[in-house]
């Protein structure tokens, strides 16, 4: 178990306390991309393709570049030439993407010129006067078609439209399914949605010709992206600086603008001037490149009349859209997780990342593994239904036992701690679930359709990238780490530095948090900065919830290392052992002995001044570094597969009360609990806020959120008048119940959280959507489950 | 060819603003880029996200959907105006701060202008009147609750006599 001390023992840890960073912005002083103004900045807009598929035949661009105010029309010809292409998180060398089209394009909305000029709306202007001639050519939308031998080719040279297949056995999956008395199979399907921040995304570059650096100020959350930029722009690394001190309107995954900054940073460098794109929403929706996985789950499940869940298999086809970037890798990270909370011993799992000609997917909170949890999910609540059990109880006899832990699960991956029944039942308990049932069942004695919907799942936190050795063999990337640095300066103050952007998560908060906590101090007088990427430490940005965990564990460690200099000054100067000291708010003393003791400021002035006081061998100054690995990381897969994904497992339980109407088969949420677990929470507000986002943002995806594409490959929801997000009216007053199991991987016994809720809320929705329906025989097999999906289903006949 | 321009005379948090505008130009535009008040923000820029409300002669606007043109004569108010004179949170922002009502922020401003306008007229509101008052302003990070929450609190305060 955790050495980790009980969270009532810690002084700032886990308190009610305001964070650091909202001061600034509910006094409007944010500082998001927007907001950068450079002295002479010019702005792009961009020419895009009114077709799903077809060839470039000719580009006239002589009416916008004779445009007063408009300095230069750039074409993907050009561009090409220029840059190199945007690196593929699978080994598929032939599918080649940059940020403008050269020669054809592949989607509707897919940028083909960027037009930089005095202003955003001169750049308007002048890009209706850049003249295309298309010839259009075949496509395919329907990702199961471009499975088939004769389909039409999205990149002709891959040979296929497959970018990644395999079928992984873990485990006696064959024997597991002889000796199964019941077997069930089913199809389900998470659509095409995404996590759609509030701020589009936004990149501005300058390049400074004296010092050959380019300066990037971008609305970004994404490993590597320095690294990539330079790669791509074919510059060293330390010719890129990327300010992570920008603030970021929202991300959740999908920030990841890249050949935004590829094409910014190239007319930057280009044309010697600052060059800033924001994309507008339409941009943003079309060509932005962030929708999020599009996937057909084929499930069969073998079990036991008892309930006893023996085997899955799992075909998963997930249609990425034109281009890859990291976006099949999103099949990968469930591998981590795809047993969910139970004892299933042993699972087949294909998965298949398609190409088809639309907008090309990117990360979405969870990389992959909502949509698997909610194909989990209804596995358990079929099962239950087929054998007419409990789903509670179902859910209860095959969930991993809390003294199971550390528990290895067939695809490699151990589950560090957790405590799924206790969890479920202080949900159960929170909701009053017999209430629950009781209020149902008067609805439908009533005549009105009302289901509970229940999900327990996993949030697999501390992101590593362990996906990548696993889908792609020649990627040996096994380091995933992520850094902290503590300076404490001459005044006493101490400065924290971090190495990343923050999209709202309040690293701010929780690294003061920690340093506070281990060296004693108030975190309220401790300031934490974004270094820039020339400044920085490494890190991994804030994906796969890992943070508190990565970042948290960084700033303890560095702040060990202050408090054992801090230790050695004061023994050496005080004329004793350590062990005779004691640390007390970051003054020192031999025992309680006043007239024996070094105060904060003593001691800060002795590692700044007096090199004479000094211990032989410190550095003086105080500083320290901490840089770690992923804990449990750094290993490659096995031959079959198997692999640690990431090392933290937080869990959650929702219960879901939903009533449909009966005439307009519009569902309402009614009552919305989620019992949530993930260890040591360093700020519970911070967490709690995420959970409540991610539950509303799973709301979304379940009932109303849709990247619809016509027959003809034109995407029908381009607005926030068709693509429909959940505001406060749909979304209720949901109550978490909190526990904790702290992680015997970190620090204090944290995990992560940044993905909460949104992990089981579409699970959870969708189970009290057909435990409506089940009553009458009916089920909707699709997100979102829409009252146009729901009206029709109940229009239908009976699928039973 | 340079765009003809126009003159606007406005209010913007109570200072008189003279300026020559572009007639397209829209309201949001003209605040943030002309006057660099960047505290109000663009999501959708067709009239759906609440992103860029301001008070507009006290009614919550949305200053995607204007011209600067149209705020001739009118008093504006952003985000910037509603802080304490010297800077400091009002109290509906220290509420939004002590609940923590937000994440990444940019959802804020325009809340607490949506949250600030429902105050005005109506002290005490239920918690689905603050829902529907805020039902016009989406937020992607926080579902919405501790914004309830927060305006609740700032109504209590307020009656208690913070100012
Ligand atoms: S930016 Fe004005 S409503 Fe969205
Ligand atoms: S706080 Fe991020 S959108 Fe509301």
């Amino acid at each position: 178990m955790s050495s980790a001390p009980e969270p009532a023992a810690f002084r700032y840890i886990g308190k009610q306390r305001r964070t650091k960073e909202d001061p600034r912005f509910v006094t409007g002083r944010g500082r998001y991309v927007a907001d950068i103004a450079l002295p002479g900045m010019k702005h792009v807009a961009l020419v895009t393709s009114p077709h799903a598929s077809a060839r470039i035949k000719a580009i006239r661009t002589e009416a916008a570049l004779a445009m007063e105010g408009v300095h230069y029309v750039l074409t993907g010809e050009e561009l090409c030439a220029n840059v190199d292409p945007l690196l593929v998180g699978v080994d598929t060398p032939k599918v080649v993407r940059y940020p403008l089209a050269h020669g054809v394009v592949r989607y509707a909305g897919e940028w083909i010129v960027a037009v930089v000029a005095d202003s955003r709306a001169l750049a308007e202007d002048a890009a209706e006067k850049v003249e295309i001639d298309y010839e259009p050519t075949p496509y395919v939308l329907d990702p199961e078609q471009a499975l088939l031998p004769d389909a039409v080719l999205v990149h002709p040279d891959h040979g296929s439209n497959v970018l990644y297949r395999r079928t992984f056995t873990w485990g006696p999956v064959a024997e597991d399914f002889a000796h199964s008395q019941h077997q069930l199979s089913f199809r389900v399907h998470w659509g095409r949605s995404a996590t759609v921040p509030i701020e589009t995304f936004g990149v501005a570059a300058q390049w400074h010709p004296g010092t050959q650096l380019l300066d990037i100020w971008a609305s970004i959350q994404m490993p590597k992206f320095p690294d990539q930029t330079a790669r791509a722009l074919r510059l060293p690394g330390n010719a890129v600086r990327v300010h992570f001190d920008v603030d970021v309107g929202g991300s959740y995954g999908v920030k990841r603008g890249i050949k935004h900054t590829v094409l910014v940073g190239y007319l930057a460098k280009r044309l010697g001037m600052p060059v800033r794109f924001i994309e507008d929403r339409l941009e943003n929706m079309r060509g932005g490149d962030m929708h999020g996985p599009d996937r057909i789950f084929d499930m069969t499940a073998a079990f036991d009349g008892d309930g006893t869940i023996r085997s899955l298999k799992i075909r998963a086809l997930d249609d990425v859209g034109a281009y890859a970037g990291r976006s099949p890798l999103q099949l990968g990270k469930p591998v981590g997780a795809i047993v969910g909370p139970y004892r299933i011993n042993s699972v087949e799992y294909e998965p298949i990342s398609v190409l088809t000609n639309k907008t090309a997917q990117e990360a979405v909170r969870g990389f992959g593994q909502a949509p698997t949890n909610y194909a989990i999910e209804t596995a358990i609540d079929r099962i239950a239904r087929h054998l007419g059990m409990d789903r509670i109880e179902l859910r209860r006899k095959n969930f991993i036992a809390k003294d199971q832990f550390p528990y290895l699960i067939p695809s490699g991956s151990t589950y560090d701690s957790g405590d799924f029944e206790a969890v479920l039942d202080k949900a159960l308990d929170a909701a009053k679930f017999d209430d629950l049932v009781a209020a149902r069942d008067a609805a439908r004695e009533a005549g009105r359709l009302a289901g509970i919907g229940i999900a327990t799942c996993l949030e697999p936190s501390g992101g590593n990238s362990a996906f990548e050795p696993l889908f792609n063999p020649k990627n040996e990337t096994t380091t995933w780490m992520d850094s902290c640095l503590v300076r404490v300066d001459l005044s006493g103050a101490i400065t924290g530095v971090m190495n990343t952007s923050t999209s709202g998560q309040g690293h701010e908060t929780l690294v003061s948090t920690v340093l506070g906590e281990v060296l004693e101090r108030d975190p309220d007088s401790i300031r934490v900065v974004h270094a820039d990427s020339l400044n920085a430490l490494p890190s991994n940005s804030p994906v796969g919830s890992r943070m508190a965990i990565m970042l948290g564990g960084a700033a303890a460690g560095a702040a060990k290392k202050i408090k054992a200099a801090l230790m050695a000054i004061a023994a050496h100067n005080l004329g004793v052992p350590e062990a005779a000291l004691e640390y007390r708010d970051g003054n020192i003393s031999v025992g309680d002995d006043a007239s024996k003791s070094l105060s904060w400021d003593q001691l800060v002035e002795i590692a700044h001044r007096k090199f004479h006081k000094l211990p032989p061998g410190l550095e003086p100054g105080l500083q320290a570094k901490f840089v770690w690995e992923v804990p449990t990381g750094g290993g490659l897969p096995t031959a079959d597969g198997r692999i640690q994904m990431y090392p933290c497992y937080s869990f959650e339980a929702h219960i879901v009360l939903v009533e449909i109407d009966p005439l307009t088969a519009q569902p309402k949420i009614l009552d919305y609990v989620c019992g949530h677990d993930c260890g040591t929470m360093i700020n519970p507000a911070i967490v709690h806020g995420m959970t409540y986002g991610g539950i509303a943002h799973g709301i979304g995806a379940a009932l109303y959120e849709k990247f619809a594409f016509s027959d003809n490959g034109q995407l029908a929801s381009q607005t926030f008048m068709d693509y429909l997000m959940p505001s406060a009216m749909e979304v209720p007053g949901i109550e978490i119940v909190d526990h904790c199991t702290r992680s015997p991987l970190t620090e204090f016994g944290q995990k992560g959280s940044g993905e909460a809720g949104y992990l089981g809320a579409p699970a959870a929705i969708a189970s009290a959507i057909n435990d409506a329906l089940a009553a009458l025989g009916k089920s909707v097999d699709e997100l979102p489950m829409t009252p146009l999906a729901i009206w029709t289903t109940l229009q239908g006949e009976s699928s039973k | 060819m340079s765009e003809r321009l126009y003159k606007v005379r406005l209010k913007v948090n109570g200072k008189d603003v003279e300026a020559e505008v572009p007639s397209r130009q829209t309201l949001v535009d003209f605040l943030r880029d002309t006057l660099r008040l960047t505290g109000t923000h663009v999501g959708c820029e067709h009239g759906i996200c609440g992103a860029c409300s301001i008070l507009l002669d006290n009614e919550p606007v949305r200053s995607c959907l204007m011209y600067a043109v149209q705020a001739e004569g009118c008093s504006v108010t952003t985000i910037e105006g509603l802080s304490n004179p010297d800077g400091t949170p009002g109290v509906l922002q220290d509420a939004f701060c002590e609940m923590h009502a937000l994440q990444c922020g940019y959802c804020t401003p325009a809340m607490i202008v949506a949250s600030h306008a429902l105050l005005e007229s109506n002290p005490a509101p239920s918690e689905a009147e603050i829902r529907d008052a805020i039902g016009g302003n989406l937020c992607r990070c926080t579902g919405y609750k501790q914004i309830v929450q927060a305006v609740q609190l700032a109504a209590e305060n307020i009656a208690k006599g913070a100012k």
